[in-house]
């Protein structure tokens, strides 16, 4: 697989390990009335969809930037390559 | 009809002309007392305990493709039990002894052969492991062996012991570990399950729960809705697209193990080896070809190939260990989907719905477990509580703490 950097262009998805689901970048609060709840879901649930699938890859032995790419989980075909950081602070994060 | 030597003997003699088809193919009823969803290996395997040792009447299995055509089909046929956590090792030797009688028991030939794993380590800290993993092993009435290298230049004269980097330092041997023929499993399941009157009902797609009240009362299929008293899902590698039909969300990520067999050759390897420093497994088959596998590839997938790197990855590994394979052609390669569960352990277990069962998250060892699997599925089902060698298998495991972390990596499903 192929995944277009959005500052470096074309890259082997060698050079990147995988960590998941996207929805990581939503820690829960951790003074949440329900916390431990949100915390169990936030570790351990995952949506796991067939199809378009959004996932944390980490650019290890490149510029160690985060990337939410957009790949489909049937096809193996990455529609979409961000910034981690722009799409943490797109929805509203500090970093 | 019952197999037995004088069968054979007899169709031979016959021109073969005798032999019927094994199983039925019917139509599906309105209604059953259970229904198991998945006609794979574990599904296969539970209907047929359900009806021979829980004396269950109206069940159906249904598949969606044809059976066996999962993972049961796919896998590199290992059979052992040597795990090292309580949660754990009981449930996989209770496996192993259901593996020693298997073929007595449902009268098939699944070609079981007790030829043993080795498992190579290539550390000071790693035999230390082994020992320790070893001795749970017998603590929990299984057999295991450590052995020195002289013992295994005995048994593998062939392998790379004084590699530079990773030099053998000895290994842990479960003589009673082997392979099996994967299909053969199926379909001595299935053909032992049509026997007792199970319904085996393929081309059946499962699209929804019927679900009244936190009760669920049957299944929606491409064939029409069917009703049952009790639903059970076995489709371990797409656990999480049919489950979030009746709503839920698992602690499972689905992800790609890619397998290989090189061309035949003469026999050379005796039994399982498996390599500690990278991962890397290898058995050889009864046709010759060399059957091996290392890791997932490591991205959620739900597309049963995988990628060249972890190809290139796994060939490094054998060819470390046994260098003298590094001109057999490698003939084919092919994915299977794995449940990848959070801690690397399986579930076998009822859902916040009453009436709905789940066996899933098998991770990438599902078919050594598939004779306890079924049977533990089916003591749930039938009893309503769970055997006693897989009480361990919940689903709330992770909220209260008991994770079986076999590996102790965390939460991380591809590293397990």
């Amino acid at each position: 697989m192929i995944i277009n950097h959005p500052l470096l262009g074309p890259r082997d998805a060698q050079e990147f390990t995988y960590l998941g689901d996207a929805s990581m970048i939503h820690r829960p609060h951790w003074q949440a009335e329900d916390a431990i709840d949100q915390f169990h879901d936030y570790t351990y649930l995952r949506d796991n969809p067939a199809g378009s699938h959004r996932e944390l890859w980490f650019h290890e032995q490149g510029d160690r930037s985060w990337l939410v790419v957009t790949r489909n989980t049937l096809t193996h075909e990455i529609e979409k390559v961000e910034l981690a950081s722009d799409v943490a602070k797109a929805e509203g994060r500090s970093r | 009809m019952r197999y037995s030597g004088f069968s054979v003997i007899r169709e031979a003699l016959r021109g073969n002309k005798g032999w019927k088809p094994v199983w039925r193919d019917p139509e599906p009823q309105s209604e059953y007392d259970i229904i198991i969803v998945g006609g794979g290996g574990h599904g296969l395997a539970t209907a047929y305990y359900l009806a021979k040792e829980f004396g269950e009447k109206k069940i159906a299995v249904l598949e969606k493709g044809w059976l066996g055509s999962g993972n049961i089909g796919r896998n590199t046929t290992i059979v052992r039990s040597n795990y090292m956590l309580e949660g754990n090792e009981p449930f996989y030797e209770f496996s192993m002894k259901l593996w020693e009688n298997l073929e007595q028991d449902f009268n098939y030939n699944a070609m079981m052969s007790q030829r043993g794993i080795l498992n190579l380590c290539h550390t000071d800290g790693q035999r230390d492991a082994f020992r320790r993993r070893g001795n749970a092993m017998l603590l929990m009435g299984a057999d295991a062996e450590l052995l020195t290298n002289e013992q295994i230049r005995e048994m593998c004269p062939f392998l790379n012991f004084d590699d530079a980097r990773f030099p053998i330092k000895g290994g842990l041997l479960q003589r009673r570990a082997g392979t099996a023929r994967h299909d053969g499993v199926a379909w001595g399941y299935a053909r032992g399950a049509d026997m007792r009157g199970v319904d085996l009902v393929q081309n059946c797609d499962v699209t929804g729960f019927v679900i009244e009240n936190g009760v669920c009362k049957g299944v929606e299929t491409s064939r029409g809705t069917i009703n049952a008293k009790k639903v059970g899902v076995a489709v371990a590698g797409s656990s999480g697209r049919v489950m979030e039909k009746a709503g839920m969300r698992l602690p499972i990520e689905s992800h790609v193990l890619q397998a290989f067999v090189s061309e035949g050759l003469k026999p050379t390897i005796p039994g399982v080896i498996t390599f500690g420093a990278g991962h890397f497994y290898v058995s050889q088959s009864d046709k010759g070809g060399l059957v091996f596998g290392g890791d997932i590839d490591g991205y959620n997938t739900y597309a049963q190939r995988g990628n060249l790197p972890v190809i290139e990855d796994v060939c490094e590994g054998g060819i470390a260990l046994m260098p003298m394979i590094g001109r057999a052609k490698l003939l084919r390669s092919w994915g299977g989907i794995m449940d990848m569960s959070m801690d690397g352990s399986p579930f076998i277990d009822k859902t916040h719905i009453e009436g709905l069962y789940l066996n899933a998250g098998w991770c990438y060892g599902g078919f050594k477990a598939t004779p306890a699997s079924g049977y533990c599925f089916a003591h749930l089902l039938s009893k309503d509580e769970p055997h006693k060698v897989a009480t361990a298998y919940r689903l709330d495991r992770f909220k209260t703490g008991h994770i079986i972390d076999e590996k102790g990596v965390g939460a991380q499903p591809n590293l397990h």
